[in-house]
Formats: C-alpha cells, structure tokens, sequence
C-alpha cells in the first residue's frame, strides 16, 4: 500500500461514491447544526418532502445570536429576529427529530465546543457545519470543515457532501513553547507567515513537538483558526491525550466499542513517508506572544513591534494595508503595547474552553481590571461556566471587574446584543478581527486569554510576560 | 437553482485583497430565515453610512455601476465566515459572476449552489479585466461558461478554468441533492459497511 497522510486515510475511509472525474460522494459521521445557517436548509427539506437522512448523526445547538444575560430563556428578552431564528430551530430539531440542545439546557453552548464536550467529535470522523470554525473539531484527528447552507440541507438529505480532496500541507512546529506563549499564539503565527489565502486548496495537518506537547484545548485553538489561513480543514492526529479527553463523555463508545475505536484510532497517522504537497516548519522557540494590528488575521506580530506602515507591504496589500490602518485608527511607528483599548472579550469556539478561562485567572487573580474598561467572559458551554465556578475562577473574574456571562459566541460576532459602539477598540481572544466583525467601526485585536487579561490590566495592549 | 451560460454585462471594479464575507453581508443581516431580499444589504457598511445614505465613492453607488452584473476583484475574495447569505446578497444584487485572482473555498463552493460562476485567473488577467471594468457602464464585459472565456469590451479574449461537473450542474441549473439522491444506493452500501467497520459512530 502507498504510504498516506492523516487526511488520506480519513478521506478513503469515508468515500461513499467516486465519479470518473474524481468527484466524491464523502460520508458524514456528525453534522452540527445551528440557528443562523440553518433554517433555510430545512425550509428546503420541508419545500421538497424530504428527511434528515440520519438524525441520530445530526445535533443542533443554538449559540450565535442568543443574549449571554440573565432571563435569556424567555424569548421576550431577545431580539424579535434572534427570538424567531431560535424558535425555528427549536421547531426544526423537534419536527425533524434530532439531537437538541436547547438554551434552558445546562450543556448548550457554542456548537464547537459542546460537540467535543458531549463526546460528539471523535477521532477518525467526519464532521461538517454551518459554521467555518467547524474546524476546530480536526483537533481529535477529524476531517472537520464548514460548509454553506445549500450543504447543511445536502448532508441533511443525504447524509454526505459532494467534494473534490484538497492537497496535503504539513505545518511543523518543532522544539518548545517559551514561557507566555499559548496555542493561539501558535495559531496567529502561522497565520502570520502564510496569509489569509495560504491554505487555500489544503488540508492542514499540524504535527511537530510543541503540538503534541498541547493539550486537546490547545490543539482545538489550533486547528479552529485553519479556516483564517484558508485551509479547508485543519488536522492534528489523534494520542494519548484525545483518548483521554474522549473516554466517559456521554456520547464516546464504551467497554468492547472502546477498545475497538482505539485500535482503530491508532492507525490514524501520516506514514513516514507519505506525499506533502507543501511543508511549513516553524520553530516553537522563534514564536512570541503576538497580536493582530489590522483587519484581517494575517496582520500579525509579537507583541513587542510597532504599527507598521503601508509601505512595509507588496502589491494589493499595500492599499488593504492603509485601509486597515484608517479603520484602526493607529499610527505607524507606535508601540503596539502604547494602543489603549476600551474593551476586553474572551470567549468564543477559539478560547472559550475552561484551559482559556483558567489561563486568564491566573493573570487576573488579586487584580483589579482598568477603570472605566468594559471586560467581559464568555464561557463556551454552560459546563465550562460551572466548572469555572467550582474551580473558583468566576469569583477571580468577578473580583477583577469582569462580567460574567452565560454560554455563546456572543462578541466573537456581535450577533447579539454584545458589540462594540463605533470607533471602540478591543483585545479579543475571537478568530476574526474583520472590519465591523465585534460591532460597526469597532476596532478588534486578536490576542491570547492570557494577553486580554493583561491589556484588561493595564487598559492597553500588554505583553503578558511582564505580569508572569 | 438559476441556470447560467452566458453574461455580457457592466462590472463593477473593486481592487480591494481579502474582501471577507462580513464586508460582503455583515452579520446583523444573518437574522433571516429567507435567502431572499438580502440585496438591498449587499456590502451594507461600505455602501451606507449609519443613517442608511450612500456613501458616494463606493463603487456600486456610482451610477455606472448600480446594474453591475459581475464584480472584478482582488485575492481571496470571500474569505471567513461560511455564510452563504454572502452569495444570496451577490445573486439579489443582481450580480451573477466574481472575477478575483482567488477565492476562498468555502464562498467558491456556496457560488455554484446559487446560480453565481466565481472566475479565478491570474493575477495579471485581472488586472487587465479590471482596468476594463474601470471604464464604467459602456464597457461591458462576457462571459461565456460552455466555451469558457471572459472578452472584454475590446474584444481581448481569456479563458479560465472550472471544475467540469460544477459547470456541468451550472450550465444545466441542477438540483445537487436530487443528483445525489439518484445514488442512494451506493451511500447506502457504505453506510451499511460503515456501521459494521465503525458500529460507534
């Protein structure tokens, strides 16, 4: 047998049909669903008489749009439009019989982070959602990506999704993480040195020492970012470390099914030898904690640089370069730790895991937030939320200055009522630091949970190593 | 779904890199339950100001381009979010065709399912087409899906490159599901021999 990377090998496992012209009929083991990208699909369904062809793989939870405050199971204390996408896919998970989790419900969250929660995600599956962050899930050894609505209704029908296999890109990260330096920082960097478009046509595999050396967070935050390099999927092959992780959750195999998704998750690796058709090595010593200066998440360095000019740039980036500046409000040749900020987010599918959250603590523990700075915590799950409380970490929050939010995407999109007003600038542990993306003319910098709770310090971009 | 062939019609010049699908349809669109109507909120924030006026130096403000049927544009257009109400808004619009030297993989793929032909070509191609574009509403530009090819309103001729069974299902205006459906038995083979492999899942 011809040696096979990771994604080959998920790939053939799931390849239902192959047309002459290489077109594939992939099978999908588990399809998220939310109440944003949703309804339209199973409108279609309802408009043509047909079904969810396997329910039992399909499991909706509502997270975008939802309020993150008290009294948000009352539907008089959303929006009208939010209330109503919610109803609808309360209307659609009954009516079609598929796995709900309900905002009443302690485990509803953001759908990345409750699937791996619940034990949904497992090595070795295929999963897809409304969601360009479904990425996140290639963190177990699963080929995990987004899809359109037309295919959320596709996989609804069907049960699999029409595709062509990308090509194989090995992203290395070898040797250790300095001291303050996190997953996310692994993840931007990459980001950083291949652009927003670097990806584009792959599936990622990430492997080298500091990632096996991350914990299944760190390897979700990892992975959740493949989509902003434009990767299709982002993988890391499934240890020691993801067996664990799974083992007991709800909806993991038990006694004899165990032992036989174990034997065949230990297959599941890149041979040695096998086909790249691009390598990225980057050493783990040569990354610092970084942050985000302009508009897209390509514009990325240590925290140590100042705001670059334009003309540091090439081709159309030049002009997207000056763009982003004006947008951002910020000066070449500034500091990037001079940059105050009004507003601290941290949550959301890239770091709202209860490894983020204690992150922060330990940076926020005996301290006060910047007066008169908004700081906000959004737990990814209401099982992160609780475990928080009983570790202790909600009261840390609390006594700093921070909110404490309920479970949801929340600011990582402002599709509820958590936004920025115009021309407020944030240090967000989000994914995404597009024009308008935390509110209109807000102004995003994507950091670590560790460097928001710094800048939630001192009220301006900080470099968390001095407060270690 | 909406059947394309052939487009002769103004494009609209937008030399911007990385144009994400939040510039595209920002989010306080995405209440909907409909894939209809999102047009009027076609790139919302570069188009109105708070107070819903235009904002006169955008491109599809410009009387040259309010009929704009194809967007000439630069790298890694819709990039981000997998919102396919980034298409829906496209297609309302009355736009049916993106040139771009590249595309992110997920918008590509939403385009096809909604009757919406994403053309990549080289870097300097676009150029040229964009150069074109920029001559506003009298020169206009074709498409042409079965051949393959983009003339500019000179008459300079490119041709592009698409996926055979994406072209297929556009020129014909085809029903994925339906076609995949007709295949029900090869998903139901492998899901049997699947639940056997991988009685877990």
């Amino acid at each position: 047998m011809s040696p096979k990377t990771l994604y080959d090998k998920i790939w053939d496992a799931h390849v239902a049909h192959e047309a002459e012209d290489g077109t594939c009929l992939l099978y999908i083991d588990r399809h998220l669903v939310h109440e944003v990208t949703s309804p339209q699909a199973f409108e279609g369904l309802r408009m043509t008489n047909r079904k969810v062809r396997a329910p039992d793989k399909t499991i909706a939870v509502p997270d975008h749009n939802v309020p993150t405050t008290p009294g948000r199971n009352d539907p008089k204390n959303m929006t009208e439009d939010s209330a109503i996408q919610v109803a609808a896919l309360d209307k659609n998970a009954k009516d079609f019989g598929i796995h709900y989790y309900p905002v009443s419900d302690v485990r509803q969250g953001i759908v990345h982070i409750v699937g791996p929660e619940q034990g949904w995600t497992l090595p070795g599956m295929t999963v897809v959602c409304g969601d360009s962050h479904t990425a996140t899930h290639g963190a177990f050894g699963a080929l995990a990506h987004g899809i359109g609505t037309s295919e959320v209704e596709h996989v609804l029908a069907t049960q699999t999704l029409i595709q062509k296999k990308s090509k194989n890109m090995k992203v290395e990260i070898t040797g250790k993480l300095a001291p303050g330096v996190t997953a996310k920082d692994i993840t931007l960097s990459v980001i950083g040195k291949t652009g927003t478009a670097g990806g584009t046509g792959y599936v990622i595999e990430y492997c080298g020492e500091a990632i096996r050396d991350l914990s299944m967070e760190g390897r979700m935050t990892v992975c959740n970012m493949a989509i902003e390099g434009g990767a299709r999927a982002g993988l890391i092959a499934p240890d020691e470390k993801t067996y664990e992780y799974c083992m007991g959750r709800p909806h993991a195999p038990k006694g004899a099914q165990w032992e036989a998704a174990v034997a065949w998750w230990k297959t599941l690796y890149s041979d040695d030898d096998a086909h790249w058709d691009a390598v990225i090595t980057i050493a783990g010593e040569d990354i610092a904690p970084v942050v985000t200066w302009g508009t897209s998440p390509e514009d990325v360095l240590p925290i140590t640089a100042v705001v670059p000019s334009a003309s540091d740039f090439q081709g159309g980036k030049v002009g997207a370069a000056q763009r982003s500046l004006d947008y951002m409000g910020l000066t070449p040749g500034t500091p990037l730790t001079d940059i105050e900020i009004d507003t601290v987010f941290i949550g959301s599918c890239t770091n709202g895991r209860i490894e983020d959250l204690r992150a922060a603590a330990a940076i926020l523990k005996g301290k006060k937030i910047k007066e008169g700075l908004r700081a906000m915590i959004v737990p990814g799950s209401g099982l992160v939320r609780a475990q928080a409380e009983e570790e202790g970490l909600a009261d840390i929050f609390k006594d700093a200055g921070f909110e404490w939010r309920l479970a949801g995407c929340s600011m990582c999109l402002a599709m509820n009522p958590d936004q920025l007003a115009e021309g407020e600038r944030c240090a967000s542990t989000s994914n995404r630091n597009f024009e308008g993306r935390q509110g209109y003319k807000g102004r995003t910098h994507l950091v670590s949970p560790g460097m928001a709770a710094a800048a939630a310090i001192t009220g301006k971009l900080t470099d968390v190593r001095d407060m270690m | 779904m909406d059947k394309f062939t052939t487009l002769t019609g103004i494009a609209a010049p937008m030399p911007l890199v990385n144009i994400d699908t939040d510039m595209i349809i920002p989010k306080q669109f995405l209440k909907t339950i409909k894939r209809t109507g999102l047009g009027a909120n076609l790139f919302d924030e570069m188009r109105f100001d708070r107070q819903g006026n235009e904002i006169a130096d955008f491109v599809l403000n410009q009387d040259a381009y309010r009929s704009a049927e194809i967007i000439v544009a630069g790298e890694n257009f819709g990039c981000g979010s997998s919102r396919e109400h980034a298409p829906w808004a496209i297609k309302d619009f009355g736009v049916r065709c993106v040139i771009a030297p590249s595309f992110a993989d997920i918008f590509y793929n939403n385009c096809f399912k909604n009757g919406i032909l994403p053309i990549a070509l080289p870097k300097d191609v676009v150029d040229v087409l964009m150069k074109d574009a920029e001559k506003g509403a009298n020169a206009r530009m074709s498409i042409d899906l079965e051949a393959q090819t983009v003339t500019t309103s000179d008459g300079e001729v490119f041709s592009f490159e698409v996926d055979s069974f994406k072209k297929h299902c556009l020129m014909e205006g085809l029903d994925d599901i339906g076609l995949t459906m007709a295949k029900a038995d090869s998903i139901n083979t492998f899901e049997a021999q699947a639940a056997q492999a991988r009685p877990w899942v």
